[in-house]
């Protein structure tokens, strides 16, 4: 288990002192001019070094992203955009970075912007999180105050301004192009890439979107070396996550622990096991909505980084936000909710995508009573086939996968269902 | 899902002066000519004024960004929670209903609903006091179910637990938001299996329960006196309208010797924070009350007890010159007005009953002693 001096996030549960006082005594803001000093180069080497992978849900190299900034402006400012537009269903972590532990984002935050050469950076917080929108400005007002921001930023030469947006309750705007479509205040609706944001992106300047806990992570592993970070987890999963328990486990929580713990300790050792025992493990979301559920018994010795979910599970560690579900749980309705999620929750632009999710939850609708034929799984499989991979961003991607995952590991029970309901429900059924 | 606006609109809509200015700083964190940005934040504040987004309001907002009508009704109809619908007076109760909290009983939560509320949703109660919905993933997983009622959440609700804050609700009461099941945050509930080293023995409330506690308006319409907006950032740049400081016209306490820390403490707020509207003060002429440089030698008392006071007022009032309940008890009511004027929150003092409160924590203190 990891080690608590080994935790970068020493106040997630808010128990500490919250203000800029408190964050300097657990070590944050030390030394940030002298890490700025040490250049824009030195710090993407360093978090190319760390091996630190996006904790955004797509797990794309951090350093690498920066690194696509252009080195030198055009004339034309740079912009770091923070997406704290959490949510993803299963996913609560970020909120708790803001909330309890603001001053490692807003650090972060201003050594990310120097290194991409960005003098002002928005934060995009979800329009529902109204107290944590209020506790980060405390922060940052706090942060302003004591000089760390504004002109010559803590003391490094850095002119930095940091600015907190929010929206009003639109999941598409954690895609990138959707949150900068809705920073500049139009409908949040993916844009076609090519051109990249690093390219052309807030107010077509170069921008780079990055999700809250990776920059929060940044200031600590550059302070304590990117070997310390690679030094957690299996090689190319480095570093330590935060997981978000949520669902039938004893005690849910949001720990951070090293990547690659095994599903099992995860569990056993923070959320006081299944709810009924390891026996009455029915199925497992590993990562957040978006990612295949996984059945219970291919779960237990499951390793949680994103190489082991996504090449021996066929699913993925996305947020790490994890949903476990025990024997009570109707599978087939779960997985219906989440196709009336992204049917909510399409924008609306691309045809498969806005066709698609309604009709896929109207036969997942369907599915849950039994009220279908055999033939119709497939039909489905096949749908879910066509809106993936053809749509503009990820989220007809998103809605199909679920669906996928239902009938990859539970078409069994699908089958069931349609079989008792052609026999007039004689037989026991587990539906509600 | 059908978004339109609703067929009887008010005839006219204009943010509060406070909600004007709030709305003019927030501007002022866009580029220019980037003004747009700002709808999103400032139809939301419209709603928080009147509890729904009117046409009017939607037209308003778009004129002060110049935008072209059409965009600003896009951006309201486009993202979900904007109520385009009135709601109810009390508030508007919206419950996740996504997997995490399915499967923890947010069906259960959602029965209450259709009991204690109106069988559909945004439907206005019988008594006009809330609306309800069900809506998609609030963020707080771990916390589940919770639903979200006016600014804050409540979450680890149980059924009986979720009527009995409606009941409180309805009752004028607002129940403490935040985990309602002895937790204090997101840790596990059975006690900390992590950072047990960087446990203090926990401060009262979590960040967000803190707040709202602190604050005192999860379900109030807001007016644009809760919460300042400071532009920090605005500091060194050219001056514009919203950002000048204006906190010369603070009016003056008496001409009293003042500890040079008071002093100082009220020197950087009035540099770089907006004032404190005058408009209250005129009524009352302050006076400054009697302030120490430092808490006696017995230790300063923790004003945290006064219901009303947070660590961050606490600290305030300590840069003020209060370190004891009996100071805060023998205020006049010119003194309470100079206090007020320092403090952000008009009228909280008389509100809270401040006096009152540190009277009785004075008179227990004393027979301890």
């Amino acid at each position: 288990m990891l080690k608590d001096q080994d935790r970068i996030f020493t106040n997630l549960y808010g128990m500490h002192e919250r203000t800029l006082a408190g964050a300097k005594a657990r070590g944050h803001w030390d030394g940030t001019a002298g890490i700025i000093q040490k250049g824009r180069d030195w710090i993407v080497d360093q978090m190319k070094a760390s091996g630190l992978r996006g904790r955004g849900g797509a797990g794309f190299p951090t350093g690498l992203k920066w690194s696509f900034m252009p080195k030198e402006s055009d004339g034309r400012p740079a912009y770091l955009v923070i997406n704290a537009d959490e949510s993803e269903p299963g996913t609560c972590k970020d909120r708790e970075i803001m909330r309890h532990d603001p001053h490692t984002l807003i650090e972060g935050a201003l050594i990310a912007s120097f290194a991409m050469n960005a003098n002002a950076a928005y934060i995009y917080i979800r329009g529902e999180y109204i107290r944590e929108r209020e506790a980060l400005q405390v922060a940052i007002d706090e942060a302003y105050d004591a000089g760390l921001l504004g002109k010559n930023a803590a003391g490094s030469g850095w002119d930095f301004d940091l600015y907190l947006h929010h929206g009003a309750g639109a999941y598409i705007c954690g895609e990138e192009t959707a949150l900068i479509e809705s920073l500049e205040g139009k409908k949040g609706m993916p844009r076609m890439k090519p051109p990249f944001p690093a390219g052309a992106g807030l107010y077509g300047c170069p921008t780079t979107v990055n999700n809250v806990e990776s920059i929060a992570v940044v200031p600590t592993i550059l302070r304590r070396g990117p070997e310390w970070f690679a030094g957690f987890g299996r090689p190319n999963n480095a570093g330590t996550k935060l997981f978000a328990i949520s669902g039938h486990v004893n005690t849910p929580c949001v720990v951070e622990e090293a990547m690659s713990i095994s599903f099992e300790e995860l569990i056993e050792k923070h959320c006081g096991g299944i709810r009924g025992g390891w026996d009455n493990l029915l199925a497992v979301i590993p990562g957040g909505s978006s990612v295949p559920c996984v059945r219970g018994e291919n779960m237990r010795d499951a390793i949680m980084d994103f190489d082991y979910l996504r090449n021996d599970l066929g699913s993925g560690l996305g947020t790490a936000a994890v949903i476990v579900m025990d024997k009570q749980t109707d599978i087939i309705k779960a997985i219906w909710r989440l196709a009336k999620f992204y049917k909510h929750e399409s924008c609306g632009q691309c045809t498969p995508c806005r066709e698609g999710t309604g009709w896929m939850m109207r036969v997942m609708d369907r599915l849950v009573r039994g009220e279908a034929e055999i033939e119709e799984i497939d039909m489905l499989w096949d749908v879910t086939k066509q809106v993936e991979g053809h749509t503009i961003c990820a989220l007809g991607d998103a809605a199909a996968w679920p669906i996928q995952g239902l009938i990859r590991n539970f078409r069994d029970e699908i089958e069931d269902r349609i079989k008792a309901q052609k026999t007039g429900r004689r037989t026991v059924l587990a539906a509600e | 899902m059908l978004r339109r606006l609703y067929h009887d609109q008010p005839e006219s809509f204009a943010f509060t002066p406070e909600n004007q200015k709030w709305a003019e700083a927030q501007i002022t964190k866009y580029p220019a000519g980037r003004a747009q940005s700002a709808v999103i934040p400032l139809l939301w504040r419209a709603q928080e004024q009147e509890g729904w987004l009117s046409r009017p309001a939607i037209e308003y907002v778009a004129d002060m960004l110049g935008m072209a009508h059409i965009r600003a009704f896009e951006v309201a109809s486009f993202y979900f929670m904007f109520q385009l619908t009135p709601t109810g007076s009390i508030a508007h109760v919206q419950i996740c209903g996504t997997l995490s909290c399915m499967i923890c009983g947010a069906e259960d939560l959602i029965k209450v609903c259709q009991e204690q509320i109106a069988d559909k949703p945004f439907t206005v109660s019988e008594d006009g006091a809330f609306t309800w919905e069900e809506v998609e993933c609030l963020g707080a997983c771990s916390n589940a179910p919770m639903v979200q009622i006016g600014k804050d959440y409540y979450e680890d609700l149980t059924a009986d637990r979720f009527a009995e804050i409606l009941a409180e609700l309805r009752a004028g009461k607002v129940p403490v938001p935040g985990p309602q099941n002895g937790r204090f945050s997101s840790e596990p509930l059975s006690g900390l299996t992590s950072l047990k080293e960087f446990d203090s023995g926990k401060t009262k409330y979590n960040a967000s329960a803190q707040l709202a506690v602190d604050l005192g308006e999860t379900v109030k319409r807001i007016d644009g006196t809760e919460v300042p907006i400071l532009t920090p950032w605005m500091k060194g740049k050219e001056a514009t309208a919203v950002a000048a400081p204006a906190g010369e016209t603070v009016v003056d306490p008496a001409p009293v010797a003042k500890p040079a820390h008071a002093q100082a403490a009220q020197a950087k707020a009035t540099a770089s924070k907006p004032k404190p509207k005058a408009v209250a003060a005129a009524e009352i002429d302050e006076a400054e009350p009697e302030v120490l440089t430092a808490a006696r030698s017995e230790g300063a008392d923790d004003l945290k007890k006064i219901s009303g006071v947070g660590p961050k007022l606490e600290q305030t009032l300590n840069e003020l010159g209060f370190f004891h309940f009996d100071q805060i008890a023998k205020w006049t009511d010119a003194e309470i007005q100079w206090v007020d004027n320092r403090l952000k929150f008009k009228g909280r003092i008389t509100r809270d009953d401040w006096i009152g409160q540190a009277a009785e924590l004075a008179k227990a203190l004393a027979k301890k002693d």
